[in-house]
């Protein structure tokens, strides 16, 4: 059974939510249109994904935001360009709209030499301190602690930049999430920790993630500020983050902003969701899809025309269709590469010596002859 | 003549020197600031560079690592403390899961040191004794290091905080006030990843580092009398390891002891074991033989304790061993 996103909980500061104006009043109608545009460009390059997924062109999992498009993409939208945000799985509609491209995103799921990690990392992990987004790691909740040190250098050199990271609500379980909100509530630190309650933790409900009805409420726990929006309505997201960002911005300190959705795909794509009761994905699909939503409101309420909106999916499917292209025509990484920056210093750590052949050694220098050993020693030490 | 300070006074200077000559660096821990740590090592920070730079934290090593990964992709270079080494376990994911994959997955350098109080001899029980270093050691991505002398103790925490990646710091607590040095002039710094000859010798050889270096030198000079020439290299740098100085003291004596405090299985003995039957095997007069603390958790009591840790009896026993074989 679907249901509807909750009334705000009765948790410190969300009274602003009740206010009259709205942060996103002061959106022009093509800032309005262009919410519109990066929710749609991250639905139609996640079904491109799934294309090549099938084709095994993309050689590792791949993760979708389907259903979740608004709440990555209205907060990031309330970012300002120096900000720094930590992404997590299903916030590829943030990282675009942080400047992440289709094609750094098509090259990175496809493993390619020249993909933003040159081939180390899988899926949407990475990042461009520049654009302003960091990449994430898969142990949940890890973020938190890493954006408060990113926020604490901010407060530390008195520079006007706040920093938002996204966690699960299933992140909300994990130690490194509670030590890091409360260290940096305890710092006052320009951070938005976002949770995002799409309903499951790979496949373990909210309700058994935690006793809270309402994730908002932990902000009480952490003496900070508390949001919690629609987060299939991609200007309520907008309002609650941009509120957040503007309190951070201000010296007020930490908000933990709450937005309710679903995820209507599974973990991965290999997850079938047969946790899922039956109805309950259809009932999202047919009622609650921020697209649809949104796209609604884009019509009657700022007169947006088909017109408009054709030209629209016509410019993501030509950017899909040029991206795609041009990442397949990407090489694999050399081999060797997989040496290269662990440290600054060495820079490049040495092939073994059963991995290594003449060529090697010119580049390395020739193992000594007496040597089976993993190790090039060979100052003074010639037998 | 200058005078001589201590081990633990030796990284209080460190950390002086190199946060007055670069903003960029502070320091990130439980009770370090007004009070000044748990052993006083940053006494006088706070009064000197200010709570901004000296932060009390709450207990929450997790946050504190992770932190400091965050505040280092920044520009930043955080000295973060743990009360006890122990306690690293806390903030193991953050370290070895974040930290030390960051520069290579995401290109995000993480010029951080982690430090703390670490090893027994001391009475301090399962929770303020350990050596938890041969985990980190294991983590492709960290450095670590762990001095003996006062000097090292100095120059080697001026180079962690200038290196470009995580450094952990293991401060051996029984030296802290045990062990004293005269600091060379200037700007006194050790490189990572040297070893350091603490006394020549020709016929066996002892590989260790921290407070073992010191029972190695007991060791040593009672053997001496029984004209058996001791040669005792302290590593200094746990990882990366000084390969050529390991090698180049095995070739020159042909017997090899290993001895650390760590706990045996797991421990870097059977690394350097590895590296050196890899590398020369054939120089080799008798097998390696290792001297380390039993696989025990370190209990309180001293007969207990004093019987788990490796002691100068021990070493001297394993020295005749090798000598005679």
């Amino acid at each position: 059974m679907a249901k509807a996103p909750s009334a705000p909980a009765s948790a410190t500061d969300i009274t602003a939510a009740t206010t009259a104006a709205r942060p996103s009043d002061a959106l022009t109608r093509a800032q309005k249109l262009e919410l519109f545009y990066w929710m749609r460009l991250t639905r139609s390059l996640e079904e491109k994904l799934v294309n090549l997924y099938r084709q095994t062109k993309v050689v590792g999992g791949l993760f979708r935001s389907l259903g979740q498009e608004a709440d990555a993409v209205g907060s990031a939208f309330a970012l300002g360009r120096r900000d720094i945000m930590s992404p997590l799985i299903r916030n590829l509609g943030a990282m675009l709209v942080k400047g992440a491209t289709p094609l750094e995103v098509l090259k990175q799921y496809m493993a390619k030499e020249d993909s933003p990690t040159r081939g180390r990392e899988l899926n949407i992990h990475f990042g461009d301190t520049d654009r302003g987004f960091i990449g994430q790691i898969s142990p949940l909740g890890d973020m938190v602690p890493v954006m408060s040190g990113v926020t604490l250098t901010f407060k530390m050199r008195k520079e006007d930049r706040v920093g938002l990271v996204f966690v699960g609500e299933g992140a909300t379980s994990t130690g490194a999430f509670h030590e890091g909100i409360n260290f940096a509530g305890v710092q006052r630190l320009p951070l938005v920790v976002v949770v995002e309650n799409n309903g499951y933790a790979y496949s373990t409900p909210t309700a058994k993630q935690s006793a809270v009805k309402h994730f908002v409420d932990k902000a009480i726990g952490y003496g900070i500020a508390g949001e919690q929006a629609d987060g299939n309505d991609v200007l309520a997201v907008y309002d609650a983050v941009k509120r957040a960002v503007d309190r951070a911005r201000g010296g007020g300190g930490v908000t933990l902003v709450e937005l309710i959705t679903f995820r209507r795909r599974g973990h991965a794509e290999h997850d079938n969701q047969s946790y899922v009761p039956t109805g309950q994905i259809e009932e999202w699909e047919k009622h609650n899809d921020p697209l649809d939503r949104y796209l609604h409101v884009l019509k009657t309420e700022y007169a947006a025309t088909d017109a408009e909106i054709q030209a629209m999916y016509d410019r993501i499917q030509s950017e899909i269709d040029a991206a795609t292209d041009e990442a397949e025509k990407s090489g694999t990484p050399h081999p060797l590469d997989s040496l290269v920056g662990v440290y600054a210093d060495p820079p490049s750590e040495q092939p073994l010596w059963f991995r290594r052949d003449a060529a090697d050694n010119d580049a390395y220098g020739a193992e000594r002859p007496e040597s089976w050993g993993t190790w090039n020693v060979t100052k003074g030490s010639a037998s | 003549m200058p005078a001589e300070i201590t081990y633990l006074e030796a990284i209080r200077e460190a950390l002086f020197e190199e946060m007055e000559r670069d903003e960029n660096v502070f320091c990130l821990g439980e009770d370090i600031g007004a009070f000044g740590g748990a052993f006083k090592v940053t006494e006088g920070l706070m009064a000197k560079f200010g709570e901004s730079r000296v932060i009390d934290s709450p207990i929450s090593e997790i946050a504190i690592v992770g932190a400091a990964a965050g505040a280092g992709h920044m520009g930043m270079r955080p000295v973060v403390e743990m009360q006890f080494i122990d306690f690293i376990a806390n903030a193991y994911d953050m370290l070895t899961n974040y930290v030390a994959t960051a520069r290579y997955r995401a290109f995000l350098p993480c010029p951080m040191v982690v430090r703390g109080p670490s090893g027994g001899y001391v009475r301090g029980g399962p929770f303020h004794s350990q050596n938890p270093e041969a985990g980190f050691i294991h983590t492709p991505g960290l450095k670590v290091v762990y001095p003996s002398t006062a000097e090292d103790a100095k120059g080697l925490m001026k180079a962690a905080i200038r290196d470009e990646d995580c450094v952990l710091f293991f401060e051996h607590k029984y030296l802290y006030r045990r062990i004293k040095g005269v600091m060379p002039a200037g700007d006194h710094v050790v490189p990572i990843g040297k070893a350091r000859i603490a006394r020549e010798g020709t016929d066996v050889s002892i590989i260790t580092y921290a407070a073992t270096v010191y029972k190695a030198l007991e060791a040593a000079e009672q053997l001496a009398e029984h004209g058996i020439s001791v040669e005792v290299l302290d590593l200094r740098t746990l990882a990366p390891l000084d390969d050529e100085a390991i090698i180049a003291t095995v070739k020159k004596t042909n017997r090899l002891l290993i001895v650390h405090e760590d706990t045996r299985t797991g421990g870097i003995a059977g690394e350097i074991t590895a590296r050196v039957s890899e590398s020369c095997f054939e120089w080799l007069d008798a097998p390696i033989l290792r001297v380390t603390a039993a696989d025990i958790p370190l209990p309180y009591s001293p007969p207990l304790e004093d019987y788990v840790l490796p002691q100068t009896a021990d070493i001297v026993r394993a020295i005749r061993r090798l000598a005679s074989y």
